[in-house]
Order: C-alpha cells, then sequence, then structure tokens
C-alpha cells in the first residue's frame, strides 16, 4: 500500500490545484451565496470539471469512465477542498457514481454510467431521516404494488437533492426501523409523482435539501442491488464516500492551516510577529502534526480503496478510522483558524468563515466523529 | 538483481530455520539484549539468535557489508522488518549503538573510526552510553560546560554529565565536549569517543520514580581521550549532535507505534491489546461495558494507527534518513505511549496500582513501573516542547522568539 502518490496522481494533483485557484477560488462560492443562486453552484465550472474528466475518475473504462481509482479522485477532492468549490462532484461522483458501479445491475450501469461522465445526469442519495447519521435506522417505506414499488416517508440533508434528476432512495421493504435486514435502494426519477423536494439553505452555502415521499411508484427495475438485502452494499458505498469526504476535509484543513501561518507570519503586535509567541507556536505545531496523520490516514484510506486484496471489514475500519480523526481534526484547524486570526477570523469579508462552516457541515455528513469511534469500537470488537 | 519477492522468500526461509522459538515471543524487560563486554544473556536462545543475526549483518540491515552491517537497500530493509514482525521475532539486539551513534559515524566517521567502531557495534561487541545533558544544560543543551583540552595526543576531559542511561553498564560513551568557550555556544563544541574504563570517570547510578535506576551521574576528572576520536572536525560537533539527536528523536517515536517490538520506553509485553484487557478485567464479552473508556479507546487506536500510518509513510518519503519530522513523530509518538499506560491503567483498575509483593501479578506489577517509565518519553531526546519549538521553527519557519531576544 503506496502512502506516497504516484507521479500520475501527482500531475493530476498539481493541475486541479492549479483549476481550482484559477477558475473556482473561495469567492465564487461567496458569489453563488450573495446572489442567492438557484442551482447552487456555477454550471459553466461543472462543464470545465467535465471537460477534465473529473466525473469519470473512479469509473471503469467500459462504462465510459477513466478507470483512475479512488486515489485519483481523491486527489481532485483534496484540491476542490482547498478552495470550497461547490459542485455536484460529491454527489454525483462519489456517492452517486459508486453507488451505480457498486451496486447497479449491467443494464444500470450500461444505462447511467456514461451519462454522469458526460454530465448528463445528476444523482442525490437520499438516505438521512434524523438529526444524526444513521443509515440502518430507516422507516421509509416500500411497499410493493402492482408492477412495482410505492414510496413513502421523508429524508432530510440530501445532498443537491433539488438539483438531481435522479434520487438513490433508501427505503425499508421489510424488518424493524433499526433493523439492517429489509433496506433496500431505489432508483428514482426527480420528477416523480408524489416527490416533493425543499431545498435547505445550509450554513456552508452548498446544496441541500428535505424531500417527501408520497406514493411515489416506481416499476420493479427501479431496484439498485438486491431487495432486502441492500445494507451492506449501501454500508460499503458509504464507506467510500466517507473517505472521499475526508479527502476533501484534508483540502480544506490545509488551506486554513496555510492562512493562519501567513498571518503569524505578517501580523505584527507588541512590536513583534505574532508567530514568535510561543503560545501561538506550540499550537501551530500541533496542528502540522494532527494534519501530518490526517494526510497519512487519508492516503492509506484512499490507498486501500484501490487495493483489490482490500476487504470490505478492512474498508469499513479505514473509514471510520479516517472520517473519526478528520472530523476531530477540522473541528480544531477550523476554530483555531478563526481564534488565531483575531478580529479578522470573524469578518466575513475573510474567506477562514466559509472553512469553519463547511467544515461542520462535512463533520456531520456521514456520520461524525463519536458516530465513527463508535462504530470503529464495534469493527474491533469491543 | 534479487527480485523483491525472491528476497522475501529467501528470508522468510532464513527466519524459519534460525530464529529460536522462545524469540518469537513478545519482548520482556528482563530479556531485553544490550552486549556489551560484560554482555548477559537472560535467555541462553537470545545468544544464539544474536550471534546468526549479526552474521548477517541484519542487527544494522541497512549499514553498509563493508563494515559488517546487512548491506540491504530501503525496499529490502522494509522487507526483512515485515518478515520478522510477522513471526513476531524479537529485536535481536538493543542499544544506542545501533539506534544512535551508528548513523552520525557512518555519515561522519573517517574510514579507520568506521572500521574500529562499526563492526562492533553491528555484533553487540561494545555497549554505547550517550553524554550529552549536564546539571546546567538539558534543554539548552548547547550550553554544554564540559571541557576538553587538546594535550600532546590526547584530550584531557573535565566536567559531569546527567541523566547518563546505562552509564554505569556501557563500555564506551559518545561525549559532547567544549573545545572553545570564547566563541558562540554552538560553535565550540566538539563530538568526541571515549572508553568508559578510561581513568578519571565514576558514575553514580540516580533512581527513577518507577524504582529502578537505569541512568547516572557521570564524572569526568583528567580523563584522557585519544586525539583521533574526535568525530568529525574540532568545533563542529554541534551538527553531528544534532543529527543523532533527529535518529534517537526516530527511535523514540517507535514507542508510538505498538506494543511488543520495542524496548527502552518501557515498551513491552504487558500491554498488547488494550480493549481485550479492558474487557477482561471487567468481564465484558461482546462489548466493553464502560462506554467513556471505550470512546477513549477507540480515539486512541485511532490516533495510533494514523500515526503508524505516517510512520510509515515518512519512510517512504525520506532518502536522507531523518529530518525534522522526526521531531513531529517524536513527539507525537510519546505522547501516543503516555495515553496508551494511562489507558492501561484504567483498563485494569486497582490491578494496575500495586508496588510489590502479593495480590498482584508480574504482569501487573510491571505495568505500574513501565506507566510510570512512561512518563520520561516526553522528556528523554529532548522534551516534548523543544520538540514543538523545533517544528514551529524549522518546519513551520516561524520567527525565533529567542534569537529575536538576542538582538
Ligand atoms: C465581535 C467583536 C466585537 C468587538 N468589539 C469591540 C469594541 O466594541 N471595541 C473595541 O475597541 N474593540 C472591539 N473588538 C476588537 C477586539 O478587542 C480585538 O479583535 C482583539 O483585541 C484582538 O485584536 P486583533 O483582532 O487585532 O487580533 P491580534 O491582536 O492581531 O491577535 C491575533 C492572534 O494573535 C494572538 N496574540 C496576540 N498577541 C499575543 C501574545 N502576546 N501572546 C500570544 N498570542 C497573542 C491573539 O490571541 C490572536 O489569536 C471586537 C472584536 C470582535 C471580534
Ligand atoms: C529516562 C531518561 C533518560 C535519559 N537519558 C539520557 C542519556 O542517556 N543521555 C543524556 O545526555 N541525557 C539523557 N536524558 C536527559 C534528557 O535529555 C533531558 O532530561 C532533557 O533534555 C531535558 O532537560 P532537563 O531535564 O534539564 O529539563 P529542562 O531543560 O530544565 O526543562 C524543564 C522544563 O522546561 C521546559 N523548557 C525548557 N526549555 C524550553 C523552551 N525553550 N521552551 C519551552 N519549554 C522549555 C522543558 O520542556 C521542561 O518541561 C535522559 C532523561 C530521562 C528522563
Amino acid at each position: 500500500m503506496a502512502l506516497v502518490l504516484s507521479e500520475d496522481q501527482q500531475l493530476l494533483k498539481d493541475s486541479a490545484k492549479s483549476f481550482c485557484e484559477q477558475n473556482a477560488p473561495v469567492s465564487v462560492l461567496r458569489g453563488l451565496r450573495d446572489s442567492k443562486d438557484e442551482q447552487g453552484y456555477d454550471q459553466a465550472i461543472w462543464s470545465q470539471m467535465l471537460e477534465l474528466g473529473w466525473a469519470g475518475m473512479a469509473i471503469p473504462e467500459a462504462y465510459g469512465g477513466f478507470d483512475f481509482g479512488y486515489g485519483g479522485l481523491g486527489v481532485v477532492l483534496e484540491e476542490t477542498g482547498k478552495t470550497l468549490v461547490s459542485s455536484p462532484l460529491i454527489s454525483t461522483v462519489l456517492v452517486g457514481a459508486t453507488a451505480i458501479v457498486q451496486l447497479g445491475n449491467e443494464t444500470q450501469k450500461q444505462d447511467l454510467l456514461p451519462k454522469i461522465v458526460a454530465g448528463e445526469l445528476l444523482i442525490a442519495l437520499a438516505l438521512d431521516e434524523h438529526t444524526n447519521h444513521n443509515p440502518s435506522k430507516i422507516a421509509t417505506t416500500a411497499t410493493k404494488v402492482d408492477g412495482g414499488y410505492s414510496l413513502n416517508g421523508s429524508k432530510t440533508f440530501v445532498l443537491d437533492g433539488h438539483i438531481a434528476n435522479v434520487l438513490i432512495v433508501v427505503a425499508r421493504t421489510s424488518g424493524e426501523t433499526d433493523s439492517e435486514r429489509g433496506i433496500s435502494l431505489f432508483l428514482v426519477d426527480a420528477n416523480a409523482e408524489g416527490l416533493n423536494v425543499a431545498r435547505t439553505i445550509m450554513v456552508d452555502s452548498r446544496n441541500s435539501s428535505n424531500i417527501q415521499f408520497n406514493n411515489v411508484v416506481v416499476a420493479e427495475d427501479a431496484l439498485l442491488g438486491e431487495l432486502d438485502q441492500g445494507f451492506n452494499g449501501l454500508d460499503s458505498v458509504l464507506d467510500i464516500a466517507r473517505i472521499g469526504i475526508a479527502a476533501e476535509m484534508l483540502g480544506s484543513m490545509q488551506a486554513v492551516f496555510e492562512s493562519i501561518l501567513e498571518f503569524l507570519k505578517q501580523r505584527e503586535q507588541f512590536g513583534v510577529l505574532i508567530g514568535s509567541f510561543q503560545g501561538l507556536q506550540h499550537r501551530a505545531a500541533e496542528m502540522y502534526s494532527e494534519i501530518e496523520l490526517c494526510k497519512s490516514a487519508v492516503r492509506a484510506a484512499l490507498a486501500g480503496l484501490d487495493d483489490p486484496d482490500t476487504t470490505l471489514a478492512e474498508r469499513a475500519e479505514l473509514a471510520s478510522m479516517t472520517k473519526a480523526k478528520l472530523s476531530e481534526v477540522f473541528f480544531l484547524v477550523s476554530n483555531e483558524g478563526i481564534q488565531m486570526h483575531g478580529g479578522i477570523g470573524m469578518t466575513d469579508e475573510f474567506d477562514v468563515g466559509f472553512f469553519i462552516k463547511r467544515a461542520r457541515v462535512a463533520q456531520q455528513f456521514l456520520g461524525d466523529a463519536s458516530f465513527h469511534r463508535d462504530r470503529y469500537a464495534t469493527l474491533n470488537g469491543f | 538483481m534479487q527480485s523483491q519477492q525472491e528476497f522475501r522468500n529467501e528470508t522468510r526461509i532464513w527466519l524459519e530455520q534460525n530464529c529460536p522459538e522462545s524469540m518469537r515471543t513478545s519482548m520482556v524487560q528482563e530479556e531485553v539484549v544490550w552486549g556489551g563486554r560484560n554482555a548477559e544473556f537472560a535467555n541462553p536462545d537470545s545468544e544464539t539468535w544474536l550471534q546468526r543475526m549479526a552474521q548477517k549483518g541484519w542487527t544494522c540491515p541497512s549499514w553498509p557489508a563493508e563494515y559488517g552491517g546487512g548491506g540491504l537497500d530501503k525496499d529490502q530493509a522494509i522487507v526483512l522488518g515485515e518478515e520478522l514482525a510477522r513471526i513476531n521475532a524479537r529485536p535481536a539486539l538493543t542499544s544506542f549503538g545501533i539506534s544512535m551513534l551508528g548513523p552520525v559515524l557512518l555519515e561522519y566517521g573517517n574510514h579507520q573510526q568506521k572500521a574500529e567502531h562499526i563492526p562492533k557495534i553491528v555484533r553487540g561487541e561494545i555497549r554505547w552510553c550517550q553524554g550529552y545533558s549536564e546539571p546546567g544544560s538539558g534543554s539548552d543543551l548547547a550550553s554544554l560546560s564540559t571541557k576538553a583540552e587538546l594535550q600532546g595526543d590526547n584530550y584531557l576531559i573535565n566536567g559531569s554529565k546527567v541523566w547518563t542511561s546505562y552509564a554505569d553498564k556501557a563500555d564506551w560513551i559518545f561525549c559532547l565536549v567544549r573545545t572553545d568557550f570564547d566563541v558562540p555556544k554552538h560553535s565550540g563544541i566538539s563530538f568526541i569517543l571515549f572508553d568508559m574504563a578510561s581513568e578519571g570517570i565514576s558514575t553514580k547510578p540516580i533512581q527513577l520514580i518507577s524504582g529502578s535506576s537505569p541512568f547516572c551521574e557521570t564524572f569526568f576528572d583528567d580523563v584522557k581521550a585519544p586525539a583521533r576520536n574526535l568525530i568529525g572536525r574540532l568545533n563542529e560537533g554541534w551538527s553531528i549532535a544534532k543529527r543523532l539527536l533527529q535518529h534517537e528523536r526516530t527511535m523514540i517515536s517507535g514507542f508510538g507505534l505498538s506494543a511488543g517490538q520495542s524496548d527502552n520506553g518501557g515498551t513491552t509485553s504487558t500491554i498488547s491489546s488494550l480493549e481485550g484487557t479492558a474487557m477482561h478485567y471487567r468481564g465484558d464479552t461482546k462489548k466493553l461495558s464502560d462506554p467513556v473508556l471505550r470512546d477513549q479507546i477507540a480515539r486512541f487506536k485511532i490516533d495510533a494507527d494514523a500515526f503508524a500510518h505516517t510512520s510509515r509513510r515518512s519512510v517512504e518519503e525520506s532518502k536522507q534518513g531523518p529530518n525534522a519530522t522526526s521531531s513531529m513523530l517524536k513527539n507525537y509518538g510519546c505522547e501516543l505511549n503516555k495515553r496508551r499506560y494511562e489507558l492501561m491503567l484504567q483498563a485494569i483498575g486497582s490491578q494496575g496500582l500495586g508496588w510489590e509483593g502479593e495480590g498482584f501479578s508480574d504482569e501487573e506489577l510491571q505495568l505500574t513501573r513501565e506507566w510510570l517509565r512512561s512518563k520520561a518519553n516526553s522528556i528523554e531526546g529532548g522534551t516534548s516542547e523543544v520538540q514543538l519549538n523545533i517544528i514551529a521553527k524549522r518546519v513551520l519557519g516561524l520567527p525565533d522568539i529567542l534569537s529575536l531576544a538576542r538582538k
């Protein structure tokens, strides 16, 4: 398992870095927020990202992708994290495409994956139903009806729900609300009757929504993966997504830390640079160490995803280790990002505020640190 | 060129044939092999194991074969490490010669010095101690004042060192001495080696809070050290001293890695599985019943995982051996090791609080002592605060308050 980037990955990372710096700086997100943009992302930038091939990064060549692996998608996400790029990359590419690659049948893959690569299709995962992530606690039901299923229930924190063409809906086809058995996944057309999408304006200025299902009928072949046995597949897709989101968080925390260092080397008080105060130096040194650990965790987890010998249990452990660690450290770094900038850190004009807002959303998304520590302990048998 | 796979196969076979059974168990404190003129082998298999490993140079796998080392490249050394770990092999030899002196001698020593000292380190024939700290010079090591004056073919050494680990057991010392008092403190230091059996040396053991007395006060009274034992150039010992500290820190950072393999930081076999131990002492079977401890152990293990990956990444990234990131690894590894012992004490409750005698198993008593010993991890080899200073200055490029103060 290589913990250093390959030459190809490094080239990709460099090109993603310059793209994000030049074409998609934080000011783009600020603009989307201030103009209350309907879409919540910049279509022109997304088109350029598609041209760069980012949507097909982890999709096999057989389905129009570039087979560059999660190591490739990971370095792209790290760079988009540095400038907080708001795009369908996470909902559609990291989560959506992964779900279809992992769980879809041949027809579904042939049909959907090339469209994702071409940018003709946006996907959203409708999973959470409560204030805290809990993928087995599913009350939304899918009941067998003539020729298909009827969906009822409500979902929250659905990333890109209001712009998606297709939703992947996690529903209960049998069993108790808390049970891992009886969960099934469905591909649902976003325009289906009985479906009500309400965009939610989130603190990080990215797209999210609440969705209600009132007798939304889907055909038999809308089932993604196995009936009643969807949980394990779902969880392994979520593990990939957790690692991907951690890669994005890694980029974001590095950006905050760079900004801190720059400020410490430029701001003078008491007649000296504030970076000479040991009270700040030691905190910076500790943050540096924690970020180095985060980098290693993310690299190890991404390498694990691309290694065919990694078992699902190992992947789960890597995912929970990484998401727990990154959530904790991003919490620390985003808080210090404000504190160490003094009054300036509190101003909207300064970008660090965007990062602390993103931090909390990314921490929550697909399980926060305590969710993943608990899961890690369970996976390790204690 | 032999392929990596071939090397792995050969190594595996060799280890199968040559590593004695009893050497495939976790190390216990009393059986650690330090070598030296008065080497002790509490377990006779250790002697066999040492001889076989030394023969191949595998006590120092990547040192040049010319001086008795294993001559392995970086990848082969990693493979050897993995194969040793696979069978849970004990380190055949533990010494400051291997972890500290050897690497700098190879880098700064002349041919004669290397030929004289390196093979003896590889074979464990000479045991070394480190003469750095002095009563007035701890964190501010460069202020040291032990004096060396050239007299004919010898340096005459006067002064004292403190906290010298195993000075009473070591055969030779690598020592920092002041050879010029009239220049800025970093510019008058030299790095010299001498025999601890020389006339004029006395040592006085100091007892630790853990009850053992592994270190000493060390006094030099007109000790004669041959001038040819000066490493590098006169008055240029500080860069060698710092380089050695990087190696030492890398070694100490290993305490944070895993239980069972390292042996100087107080980390040995008693403390293998934190969560398993915690559950065992509570009679839990499926899930650790103390939710707070469970969360703390999970957090610890996650940090330890991420640290192990970092340590591996730094090996993959480093081409010229350790660098300033050794301070980060040292600091983090030590803090992890201290956390591990605190959690272990919590895991076994009042059974971890015995000092001696009846009512406690040997392992429990050893754990208590090791917990106390682990507190030194963030002091020895440069304190945690000093490591954070180094990271701030050397890695992050933050301004140095001390040099601002001097201006
Ligand atoms: C919401 C808000 C309301 C405010 N209201 C008022 C008001 O009504 N009236 C008013 O006059 N001011 C007000 N302030 C300003 C506030 O008092 C200053 O922001 C504060 O004193 C910090 O100064 P600074 O922003 O210049 O940060 P800096 O002094 O530049 O500090 C930057 C960072 O360096 C650290 N630092 C600085 N010196 C040292 C040192 N010696 N050792 C260690 N660390 C150090 C700081 O702790 C901080 O983390 C307000 C600020 C805010 C955010
Ligand atoms: C078990 C053990 C084994 C050892 N073995 C050896 C050995 O074999 N050979 C050898 O030479 N030495 C050895 N040492 C000594 C060790 O290197 C010193 O103890 C260490 O460098 C600290 O020096 P000091 O004890 O004088 O503490 P001091 O330097 O007096 O430090 C006291 C406190 O002040 C802090 N401090 C000091 N300077 C700063 C600063 N600039 N910024 C912030 N905080 C600061 C320190 O971090 C510490 O918390 C050993 C020590 C121990 C505990």
